[in-house]
């Protein structure tokens, strides 16, 4: 894979410029995370931590498995425990490796209006290049996944980043390579399909009916995937999105009004310039002018 | 400076324009951005094999530290990852061994031995010599009065079972064989390994 630069984006946040396009023949990625396979030990996540040097506050047990309680701007990954009596009356424990999705039509990058902070690579990672971003947090209620965190301390948006600087280098993620159960995997997204397929014939023999990929269409799907013992409710693993969608307020303002509002500022400022070339400036005349002086010579007198 | 109110609507008019004509998508601001990925932090560090050092799966580490081991360049380790080479682990590593590096430079971390004397409170920090040479005294003391050359029907038994060692288990193949050879060549017969953490 080559080094990823100006020249492999594919998607810019908030810009009207067409990304670089000649690089089209580079291999889509994809994570796989087999919830069937998962321990949940948590070596993705101490892995992510010690890769990408985030060291979060040690903070308090909340009653769950879940540590940290939640994502955060120093937390990209985060094991979810989800306690599922299924139908036979058995208890099943639901563990959810949660973090950036990497979706092939990523609601942050759409809501986001600071020029060039998210971006899409031709591998499908989407990156948050930080200097860039204002903090605003709109990719927060663009992600139909809710995963960016703001930063208290430097009020920037921060998540996974697919370990793109591993990526580059021809390297799998961090998450990836530690998983000792081998339920986390890594590479080219038609190889990841494939994989997650042999896996869900497997896991229907074994009584898993609805055993499936978790590869969302509603977002053009997701560079990060899942293969779910029971793909026909999501929601059962802490929350997945059966249907995930990028707010609509998203849609509408990117899709709508901010166009619209964009060409009727031009269109003002062409009416303008055709105004201005041909009726021309409006000049003070001379009777304004005397006008203007009457109007003041009245005024004086009556203060005087 | 003085400003009419008509240079300062002007002013203002400029400016609006100015940001109006960035929004519309001329000028710089929607430039591709030249910065891209993070920098790969291993380009030229120096990769080191070696072993975890938790429980008795003993997985492969690779350590990576920084420099090349040039005279005037203090190493320092940056990053532990698993080996895919090794066979244990062929590249993966437990949530614990996924965070070595905080232990190794964990301001807690043991880095000498610490020694307290009969009868002391505190353990103070003690010389490696001092702390062979008072282990190799004692074992030599013990082993003088308790060692068992013959048991009682005369057969020659060579038992020394009132000192014991309980070895490492994160060894290569070649340490675990001159462990060995170490504490039975001595008579030590009470010998375990740490097989759980």
């Amino acid at each position: 894979m080559s080094e990823l630069q100006s020249q492999d984006y594919v998607r810019i946040s908030a810009t009207t410029m067409t990304p670089p396009m000649a690089r089209s023949h580079e291999d889509q990625v994809a994570k796989l995370i087999d919830v069937s396979r998962c321990i949940g030990c948590k070596a993705c996540q101490s892995a992510c931590m010690e890769w990408n040097d985030l060291r979060p506050e040690i903070g308090h047990f909340e009653g769950s498995y879940e540590n940290p309680a939640d994502l955060g701007p120093s937390v990209w990954t985060l094991m979810k425990f989800a306690e599922h009596e299924n139908e036979q009356g058995n208890l099943e424990w639901l563990i959810r490796k949660d973090g950036c999705m990497h979706c092939e039509d990523p609601g942050c990058l759409k809501a986001c209006p600071a020029p060039g902070a998210i971006v899409q690579y031709a591998n499908g990672i989407v990156d948050f290049i930080s200097d860039k971003c204002i903090g605003c947090g709109y990719c927060v209620k663009g992600c139909p996944f809710n995963i960016p965190r703001i930063s208290k301390q430097d009020h920037k948006s921060y998540k996974c980043t697919l370990c793109s600087d591993r990526v580059s280098v021809g390297l799998e993620p961090a998450c990836v390579k530690a998983c000792p159960t081998g339920a986390i995997m890594f590479g080219a997204k038609t190889d990841m399909q494939q994989q997650a397929q042999l896996r869900i014939v497997e896991l229907k023999t074994r009584g898993f009916e609805n055993a499936g990929l978790y590869d969302p269409q509603e977002v053009g799907g997701t560079h990060v995937m899942y293969v779910l013992h029971h793909a026909d409710k999501p929601s059962l693993y802490s929350g997945l999105p059966d249907k995930p969608r990028i707010s609509a307020t998203v849609d509408l303002w990117k899709g709508f009004i901010k166009p619209l509002g964009l060409a009727g500022i031009a269109l003002a400022a062409l009416a303008g310039f055709f105004h201005w070339i041909s009726a021309g400036p409006n000049e003070v005349t001379e009777e304004d002018e005397a006008e203007g002086e009457r109007v003041l010579r009245e005024g004086e007198e009556k203060l005087s | 400076m003085a400003l009419t109110r008509r240079e300062f609507i002007k002013i203002t008019g400029l400016g609006l324009a100015a940001s109006g004509l960035g929004v519309l998508g001329f000028g710089a601001s929607g430039e591709a951005q030249a910065a891209a990925v993070r920098p790969f932090k291993l380009t030229h560090a120096t990769e080191t094999r070696n072993t975890c050092t938790y429980c008795s799966v003993a997985c492969g580490i690779l350590i990576y530290s920084m420099g090349d081991r040039a005279k005037n360049a203090r190493s320092n380790i940056i990053h532990i990852e698993g080996d895919p080479d090794h066979p244990v682990n062929r590249g993966t590593l437990c949530p614990k061994g996924s965070a070595l590096l905080d232990v190794v430079h964990a301001p807690t971390r043991l880095k000498a031995p610490r020694y307290r004397a009969a009868g002391g409170t505190e353990f103070k920090e003690v010389s490696w010599d001092f702390a062979l040479d008072r282990i190799a005294r004692l074992m030599k003391d013990d082993r003088d009065k308790n060692f068992i050359a013959k048991n009682p029907a005369g057969t020659t038994v060579n038992r020394w079972t009132t000192t014991g060692m309980l070895a490492a288990s994160a060894s290569s193949s070649e340490t675990a064989y001159l462990t060995w050879k170490v504490a039975r060549s001595l008579g030590m017969v009470v010998f375990d390994n740490q097989a759980r953490v």
